[in-house]
């Protein structure tokens, strides 16, 4: 007897949690519920967090995030206006705001954002084709009201052609935009709000990519190559003035060696005509007899007359000659 | 064998019938019996305890939910909360920053920190308002200012803040030349893209506060990076060559003056010399004929002949012919065979 009551009692503590377990849910702070029995919803949607309670067992909790998600595409490749090729990559947030029509339409997470892939990629392929690639690039003309910012460091700076620095009447955040407002229409029919488009990445497909850095690099080479000619150019001023300079300072001496020595010979005549002026017969004699003595020496061959003066008194004496 | 097992296999003493081995079983059963309702109510016990006492670190809050609604947020140390599910815990680290790193990642951070050498081009190649590549690393470093928020707004904060950022960057250094974004105009995009991410950041109202945007490496693309080294190259090649110049420029100049000086004042030493000699031979020539003046005759005779008398002897031939005797040409052909 006491046994059978034993059994009773703990048959009845155990259906009675399970009821308990089975009626009562929790909704998180993060998310919401749709409560549905055999399928078919039942009432309106649990967005508040709290303690609730159901049918037990018939009613199904189907729970779905309050919270904002992400979705993130897969790099589109798409031309822009000017017929380039370029990845765009889109990022977005939404999240579920009428979690009823939301698992009428689309049941899940995963097939939401398949829709959303659909919805968003021919947006942003829409937006984004109608509009040249500078607009993608850029936000704001302030590259072309500053052109002098394209070559703020003067040796590292890119060579721009004008065509590419063409003003942008959109830009970059306009077109953001401009892809939300083409996909928010659609998000009602699935409960859901989309807050946000953007564009993540954007950049050049491969083979634009490589004849880009093509470009970079003759432009790195040319820069280079005037560099190294600036250099030899220097040098060739450095040497015309060195030479310049040499020469200067060669003809200078040149002449005040010649302007000296002039002088100086300049003086000597005057010293000597001075002097010599005094009795030019005498300075004639004295020179004479001097070249006489420097001239003479051994190979000289003297050939004297007899009439000459010297030998007077070889041939007579004569006292008064 | 050892004692004590002999003595433990002896004491079992081996069941004659199943019926014997279930009386055994139901007596030691009834003997453990008595202890189980009190293991129970340990083990409950212990459970609630567990489940309900709880420590928060000094650098994080706990965010307590009651069935799941917000119910409170507690401070470090140590705490109760209603067991048994009613209550449960998110532990949020509101003190501590965290980084986000785009373009690199950090290996094993340290003295001496690694970085990982895969390859984010991804991430960090990107367009510049020019319309060149450039490859850009940056961080973002931030904090969980509200920790209830930064819980229920937002299903994955950092998949989002990274998508954020690498836009907002993007969108900065769309908007900056190449050259800019190399040099001068880094400051102004760190600021520029954290006040950007902050704005929508607020806008989504998700509980971060951005402490910082910095960027790290800003490089031109690898296959564009040799030829930005040869530049760097010619550069070095444009001042070795002017220094050369120079060199040759100083070696030359300062001696040419050196030299240009020695002929200048080798000159004034000729000249002095100059002078000095005429103004001597002046000297000599004006005392001369002082003597000489006064008894003229005499004295140019007598310098005459001593003149000769020294001359004559030094001749190598003399010959005096009289030149009524006719020509001297044959006396000289004989002269010369003879000698």
């Amino acid at each position: 007897m006491n046994r059978l009551l034993l059994i009773v009692s703990l048959l009845c503590l155990t259906v009675l949690f399970l009821v308990f377990n089975e009626a009562f849910f929790v909704v998180n702070e993060a998310e919401q519920v749709v409560i549905t029995r055999f399928g078919e919803p039942i009432g309106k949607p649990f967005t508040n967090a709290g303690l609730y309670w159901k049918f037990p067992v018939l009613d199904a909790v189907n729970r779905f995030d309050k919270r904002i998600l992400e979705w993130d595409g897969d790099p589109n490749q798409i031309p822009t206006l000017d017929k380039r090729y370029i990845w765009v990559d889109t990022t977005a947030r939404w999240r579920i705001v009428d979690p009823l029509k939301f698992m009428q339409s689309v049941r899940n997470e995963s097939s939401a954002q398949a829709r959303l892939d659909d919805i968003i990629d021919s947006a942003t392929r829409d937006v984004i084709s109608n509009h040249k690639v500078v607009e993608v690039v850029r936000n704001s003309n302030r590259l072309v009201d500053n052109p002098e910012m394209l070559v703020a460091d003067e040796e590292d700076s890119m060579d721009v052609s004008r065509s590419e620095l063409e003003p942008i009447k959109v830009g970059r955040e306009q077109l953001s935009r401009n892809i939300l407002e083409r996909v928010i229409p659609y998000a009602p029919d699935f409960g859901i709000e989309i807050l946000d488009v953007r564009i993540q990445r954007i950049n050049y497909i491969e083979e634009v990519q490589k004849k880009v850095y093509d470009r970079m690099i003759s432009e790195r080479k040319r820069a280079a190559e005037k560099i190294r000619s600036e250099g030899q150019g220097k040098r060739a001023e450095i040497e015309g003035q060195m030479q310049k300079e040499l020469q200067d300072i060669q003809s200078e001496a040149y002449k005040s060696v010649q302007e000296i020595k002039g002088k100086a010979d300049a003086d000597a005549i005057r010293i000597y005509a001075q002097a010599y002026n005094l009795d030019p017969s005498f300075y004639a004699f004295l020179k004479t007899l001097e070249t006489y003595r420097e001239t003479m020496n051994k190979d000289t061959t003297l050939i004297l007359s007899t009439d000459h003066e010297f030998f007077n008194y070889l041939n007579t004496l004569n006292v008064n000659p | 064998m050892n004692p004590p097992l002999q003595k433990h296999i002896m004491a079992f003493k081996v069941p004659n019938t199943p019926d014997e081995l279930l009386s055994m079983g139901s007596r030691g059963f009834n003997r453990l019996s008595r202890w189980i309702p009190y293991l129970v109510i340990a083990l409950i016990i212990g459970m609630i305890c567990l489940t309900s006492f709880y420590t928060i670190d000094p650098d994080e809050v706990g965010v307590i939910r009651q069935f799941g609604k917000y119910a409170r947020t507690t401070q470090p140390g140590l705490h109760w909360k209603i067991p048994l599910g009613v209550e449960a815990l998110n532990k949020v680290k509101v003190t501590r920053v965290f980084k986000e790193e785009f373009g690199f990642r950090t290996g094993t951070p340290g003295v001496n920190t690694t970085y990982s050498n895969r390859n984010f081009d991804e991430e960090s190649i990107m367009l510049t308002g020019d319309l060149n590549s450039l490859d850009v690393s940056w961080i973002v470093q931030y904090k969980i200012s509200d920790p209830v928020k930064y819980l229920f707004t937002l299903r994955n904060p950092e998949q989002t803040l990274r998508d954020l950022s690498e836009s907002g960057m993007r969108q900065e250094i769309g908007d900056s030349s190449f050259s800019e974004a190399l040099t001068v105009r880094r400051i102004e995009i760190d600021h520029n893209t954290q006040e950007r991410l902050q704005a929508i950041l607020d806008h989504y109202d998700v509980g971060i506060r951005i402490e910082l945007v910095k960027l790290q490496d800003v490089n031109p693309p690898d296959p564009v990076k040799p030829s930005f080294n040869e530049v760097n190259e010619a550069k070095q090649e444009k001042e070795k060559v002017i220094n050369q110049a120079f060199e040759a420029y100083n070696k030359l100049i300062p001696k040419a003056r050196g030299e240009a000086e020695q002929v200048i004042r080798s000159a004034e030493g000729y000249a002095l010399a100059r002078v000095k000699r005429a103004q001597g031979d002046a000297s000599q020539f004006t005392q001369t004929w002082d003597a000489y003046k006064s008894s003229r005759d005499v004295t140019r005779r007598r310098m005459y002949l001593e003149t000769l008398r020294e001359v004559l002897p030094k001749a190598g031939k003399v010959y005096v012919f009289d030149p009524k005797a006719g020509s001297i040409l044959p006396l000289l052909n004989l002269t010369s065979e003879k000698q």
